[in-house]
């Protein structure tokens, strides 16, 4: 009975494992706000540690991205397309990365920013991973968008979902342009190299919003089938 | 002529065996088919479906299933062909079982999935085509029936299909989907026996010598329509429900409502199957028992003898009873994501479909039904995720059982001429 009987044509949904990927990938961007906390009261030790932490998570998150890549022939009739699938993957995976490299990338210089700005810097920082929890919100609808054959309510539902990403986003790059403003207020205090590493640093923060939003808007070509 | 006085009560008992054993293989190996996506999608227990086949699948069998064992009795042959050799009606009827049987042993027990009604099938034609005459066949029927073979499933799909979007609409698609679940469900509770009595009073209970008038049976089958949505209604207040649900459990709870319907579907399918399928196995027996105990006169018009379905049911129950509980245990754990309401689409789709070919005497695949009920509800998007490579092979595998089935047959048939000296 095993391989051919009737019951073999009900494979495996992939929906379930991209959700578990998008939560292994928001808890990664979760963790940027300890992180930047421990940061700005320049306590590396702590910092360290939360590098690790978001380390291990986007080695999960990798590991499931492999395991859904693997059961995902292409000779599957989905509700989506393969490829569309594939792509949020890409998008979400991408935000992983973002996540690790912005990590890194303020250890390895040991990130000091002037403290007028850090208020500021924080509330940048809260509206960006925002975002990317709005993002996983949207993506865990795939659930429901099933349940309703992708029609009706559910989908008006999830394209407000993704309109109000789409005003987040801009609300992160509006704060992001306050954080440059005072930055270069402050410009001529801090030491050339450590003025580029902070631009850069808060280039990448800006970066996370703007991924978020293209994974949300991968759903929204989903939706538009 | 001599042998069937000689060896008439023997090849009567021959048959009957092979056709019992037949009828438990058609149990054992279509069970899985048949239940499956009411144990996969969590809606009964295994117990529980193994219970509910056995009621409805001898139901169906004895109440429905008659006009299709008419069918493969005598519509696929033409008797003139035979009114001077009856005994080699016999031996090609005895062959057919034989062959049927045992392809469909051999293929359980290699997993292969085979289509018990295929296998008679392609067995009867290639006893009569090649053991006799190729203008044996009736072979405009067969045509006819390999015809609703493709068609079938096709009408399943757009059934399913018609009853997904209803559910979408009425219940899903609306902003208190529970509430709505609980008040539309009892309805389709009510379709799924309306349908169900409606086919099996105006075509099968003939043969259990009960005659209705039209007015008589359209008032028993609403009737009983609502005497089962009544049933339903009482069912789905009994369960209990999470208040405080949010959306994403909100449609759980929708689900469970499902559920409950799924059990009525159940039923359906179960009934269904018992009424195409126990043909298979006791068509040909009918055919043997008609021949000889009219002292070789084959009659146009003959009726089943009365111990003939009860045989056939019996042999369906026994087999699923069985062997159904290590089949259906395979199932089990393999499906992720078939929710009830899916579930119930496809399977009211099939059992509708497959009730309406026993109805027309069409011997269908049920099986074949299924997946094309299956795909409907895929088409409106449905289903996370379906094999077409599974489709495929299950596909292929019903072509080949046709001249698999047919050359058995065939060696079968010569055996039996040997050893009968015809």
């Amino acid at each position: 009975m095993p391989g051919n009987s009737f019951l073999s044509v009900f494979a495996k949904s992939p929906l379930k494992p991209i959700e578990q990927h998008i939560d292994a990938v928001d808890a990664c961007c979760q963790l940027l706000l300890p992180f930047f906390e421990a940061v700005l009261a320049s306590d590396w030790p702590l910092a360290e540690q939360h590098l690790g932490e978001i380390t291990r998570l986007e080695k999960q998150a990798d590991s499931i991205k492999y395991e859904l890549r693997m059961q995902l022939p292409s000779g599957l009739f989905m509700p989506v397309k393969r490829r569309d699938l594939l792509e949020l993957l890409i998008q979400q995976d991408k935000l992983a990365s973002q996540v690790k490299r912005l990590s890194t990338l303020v250890i390895h210089r040991k990130l000091s920013l002037p403290s007028p700005v850090h208020t500021a810097f924080k509330q940048f920082l809260l509206a960006s991973v925002d975002s990317t929890n709005q993002a996983k919100v949207v993506v865990h609808e795939l659930d429901s968008l099933l349940e309703t054959g992708f029609k009706g309510r559910e989908v008006s539902l999830v394209e407000n979902m993704i309109t109000e990403l789409d005003k987040q986003e801009d609300k992160v790059h509006e704060l992001e342009q306050i954080v440059l403003d005072q930055l270069q207020q402050h410009e001529v205090s801090m030491a050339a190299v450590d003025a580029v590493h902070s631009y850069k640093v808060v280039e990448q923060i800006g970066l996370l919003a703007d991924t978020a939003e293209q994974v949300a808007m991968r759903l929204e070509i989903m939706l538009a089938e | 002529m001599d042998i069937l006085t000689s060896y008439g009560l023997l090849l009567i008992i021959i048959a009957g065996v092979v056709g019992f054993l037949m009828a438990w293989g058609v149990g054992a190996n279509d069970v899985a088919n048949a239940m499956g996506t009411s144990v996969g999608s969590k809606a009964l227990t295994i117990k529980q479906a193994i219970l509910i086949a056995m009621v409805f699948e001898f139901a169906g069998a004895y109440l429905a299933g008659g006009e299709v064992t008419s069918t493969i009795r005598k519509g696929i042959i033409d008797s003139n062909y035979f009114v001077d050799v009856p005994e080699l009606l016999v031996f090609g009827m005895i062959s057919s079982l034989l062959a049927a049987g045992i392809w469909l042993a051999v293929a359980s027990y290699k997993g292969w999935p085979v289509s018990t009604t295929h296998s008679i099938i392609g067995a009867i034609v290639g006893f009569a085509a090649v053991g006799v005459s190729t203008q044996s066949v009736e072979w405009g029927k067969v045509g006819g029936i390999v015809g609703s073979w493709v068609v079938t499933p096709a009408i399943a799909g757009v059934i399913a299909y018609l009853i997904f979007m209803t559910a979408q609409k009425l219940i899903f698609d609306t902003d208190k989907p529970f509430e709505n679940a609980r008040r539309y469900v009892p309805f389709y509770m009510g379709l799924a026996g309306f349908v169900m009595s409606l086919v099996t009073i105006l075509k099968g209970l003939k043969h259990v010598g009960l005659n209705m008038s039209l007015a008589q049976a359209y008032s028993t089958s609403i009737a009983i329509a609502v005497v089962v949505a009544v049933i339903g209604r009482i069912a789905i207040n009994r369960i209990k429900f999470d208040p405080d649900a949010d959306k994403d459990t909100h449609f759980a709870n929708v689900e469970k409502v499902f559920a409950i319907l799924m059990v009525v579907t159940a039923c359906c399918m179960a009934f269904a199957h018992g009424s195409n399928d126990v043909a298979n196995a006791i068509g040909p027996l009918a055919a043997v028992v008609s021949v000889v105990s009219n002292g070789g006169e084959i009659s146009a018009k003959a009726e089943l003898a009365w111990w003939i379905l009860p045989l056939g049911a019996i042999g369906i129950v026994a087999g699923l009873a069985l062997f159904g509980q290590r089949v259906i245990k395979t199932i089990g754990d393999r499906i992720t994501h078939l929710t009830p309401s899916r579930g119930f689409a496809a399977e009211l789709a099939a059992a509708t479909t497959v009730v309406l070919a026993s109805g027309t005497g069409l011997p269908i695949s049920t099986t074949q039904t299924l997946v094309g009920a299956v795909l409907g509800v895929g088409m409106a998007r449905g289903i996370a995720a379906l094999n077409l490579g599974v489709i495929r092979n299950i596909i292929v595998s019903w072509v080949v059982t046709l001249p698999a089935g047919a050359v058995l047959s065939i060696i079968f048939f010569y055996l039996l001429k040997f050893i009968f000296g015809a």
